[in-house]
């Protein structure tokens, strides 16, 4: 006699759930835990706050947070300007302005992140001798950032751009508005309304970029979150375990998890809004 | 404030168009308009979907880029390379048929930031200003609200509001009340009719007959790109000249 429907479904859900414990029994059964605690969860890093003891943390925090924020912030912030001048570029009635930035963009969009960095980093100090950016080899580095993030951000800025109604430039010219007092006053306030959410991620992105610059050699207070913790591994209380990189792995998500959650936020709402 | 940059002509017509050719590709839209606009009188614009309407309405302050003819307004010809097209801009204003207003400003913000950006008047006196036309289209009190938060009718109240905040010389008007609820197309027409009473130039195009009837000077009908007959519109409503205005108007009447 077949079975009843309701009777299979249940039959095939309590199939899923039991895979799923014997993978994770497997798992924990197979696993060395106490090689695992001792190399990932090393108490002299993760320390102890109910007696006062905060191992790393605050070294990885006051260096390595602090930097990673700073480094995301200024290749952020600049690289926000740029992509709002490629934007407007790429939408300019001169041909040459659209030409040079969409070549920008398809240039930095094609290259790893990486690479720039490299070349920046070591390009920089020597095609423009006795010229560092501020920061020096880092800044040099950031520049780095800035160059891809203007890219990405120049794209994102110009389907923004586009994205506000026709009409609303049409309102603003038959004022008598000129065409640039449109664009500021008008056009690109609406603008940074639609691409706040893709802006968020793309500074989400920025705060994992930062490590990259891990390639270039940093001064001890300049070290960024991942810089700091690899150095963790060779010399610090937790010196030959991976347990500073946990360490730095929780501190991203920190950072990243809440600005990924506001993204979606974001969205849901705008979604509404339409 | 007077506006030096150029000469208007005050004995010229408020809109002239000579000859006016547009289009779109390869599609002619405009075949040759020859048509104009004394002060202080009401045109409105009437014909089938498609027939040019708009197109005309946006070569009066080039939104749209005409391809041969003339458009003279206050007698500045406004074609010309040599024009101030934001100084010509500034004194037509303009309604449109979804009220474009700038939805992340308020009401008050909406109809000063051309005020002051523009014809630079102080703060001051652009509130002044934009207090009293909201006023006058019913919307004293709702200088604070934005744009999403008003009905249709409202919206679009704000946005003859602040065109006229602008002390515009003439008015254009694009289907002012075809995106509203039948039960707010009044407010909208009591406040054009306002200001038709009050002398205002207006140019409008409109599927509203009845205002055509009782407050134009002169009813256009356009057809396939050309006007095909106009006049009063008492006439031309009752008795019809043309075989395709007749065939028009026993449909929407
Ligand atoms: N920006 C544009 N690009 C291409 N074609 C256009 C554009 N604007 C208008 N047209 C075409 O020009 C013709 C006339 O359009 P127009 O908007 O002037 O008509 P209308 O009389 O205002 O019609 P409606 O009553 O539907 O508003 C139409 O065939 C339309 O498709
Ligand atoms: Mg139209």
């Amino acid at each position: 006699m077949p079975l009843k429907r309701s009777t299979r479904r249940t039959l095939g859900r309590a199939a899923l759930y039991a895979v799923l414990l014997g993978v994770v029994l497997l798992l924990v059964l197979t696993a060395d835990w106490a090689t695992i605690r001792a190399n990932f969860f090393a108490p002299a890093g993760i320390g102890n706050p109910f007696v006062g003891d905060w191992g790393t943390w605050p070294d990885l925090i006051t260096v390595g947070v602090k930097n990673t924020l700073i480094y995301t912030a200024v290749a952020f912030a600049v690289g926000l300007a740029l992509g709002v001048v490629l934007a407007l570029m790429r939408l300019s009635p001169v041909a040459a302005y659209r030409w040079l930035a969409t070549a920008y963009i398809e240039f930095f969009r094609g290259l790893p992140v990486l690479l720039v960095v490299l070349v920046m980093a070591f390009g920089i100090p020597i095609a423009f001798q006795g010229w560092t950016p501020p920061g020096g080899t880092v800044g040099a580095g950031v520049v780095g950032l800035i160059l891809v993030a203007g890219a990405y951000m120049a794209e994102t800025i110009r389907a923004g751009i586009q994205a506000v109604p026709k009409g609303q430039t049409e309102a603003a010219r038959s004022l008598g508005m000129s065409a640039g007092r449109t664009t500021v006053t008008v056009v690109l306030p609406q603008a940074f309304r639609i691409v706040i959410p893709p802006l968020t991620n793309e500074f989400v992105l920025l705060i994992k970029d930062t490590a990259l610059l891990f390639v270039i050699g940093f001064a001890a207070d300049q070290r960024e979150l991942t810089t700091i913790a690899r150095d963790f591994m060779a010399s610090s209380d937790t010196a030959g375990t991976s347990t500073s990189l946990i360490q730095a792995s929780v501190l991203y998500l920190l950072i990243t998890l809440p600005l990924t959650r506001l993204v979606s936020w974001l969205e849901r709402k705008q979604q509404k809004a339409r | 404030m007077t506006d030096t940059t150029f000469a208007t002509n005050p004995t010229a017509p408020a809109i002239e168009i000579r000859d006016l050719h547009k289009s779109f590709g390869s599609n002619e839209v405009l075949k040759g308009i020859d048509f104009h606009v004394d002060n202080s009188e009401v045109v409105c614009v009437i014909g089938p979907s498609g027939s040019g309407k708009s197109t005309l309405l946006r070569c009066v302050n080039r939104l749209e880029e005409p391809d041969s003819g003339q458009i003279l307004v206050e007698g500045v010809d406004i074609i010309d390379p040599e024009t101030d097209l934001d100084a010509v801009r500034s004194r037509i204003g303009m309604v449109f048929q979804q009220f474009n207003l700038f939805p992340h400003m308020s009401v008050l913000r909406n109809l000063t930031v051309a005020q002051e950006k523009v014809k630079k008047r102080s703060k001051k006196e652009a509130v002044e200003v934009a207090r009293a036309n909201l006023e006058k289209v019913g919307l004293g009190g709702r200088e604070d609200a934005y744009p999403a938060h008003l009905s249709g009718g409202q919206q679009q109240r704000v946005a003859i509001a602040r065109a006229l905040s602008m002390d515009p010389d003439m008015m254009l008007f694009d289907e002012p009340t075809s995106a509203l609820d039948p039960e707010l197309v009044g407010d909208v027409l009591e406040v054009m009719k306002t200001l038709a009473s009050e002398g205002m130039t207006m140019m409008v195009v409109t599927h509203e007959m009845g205002f055509a009837r009782e407050v134009g000077d002169k009813l256009v009908f356009m057809d396939g790109g050309v006007i095909l007959e106009e006049g009063d519109p008492r006439e031309v409503l009752a008795a019809p000249q043309h075989e395709r205005t007749q065939a028009f108007l026993s449909k929407v009447l």
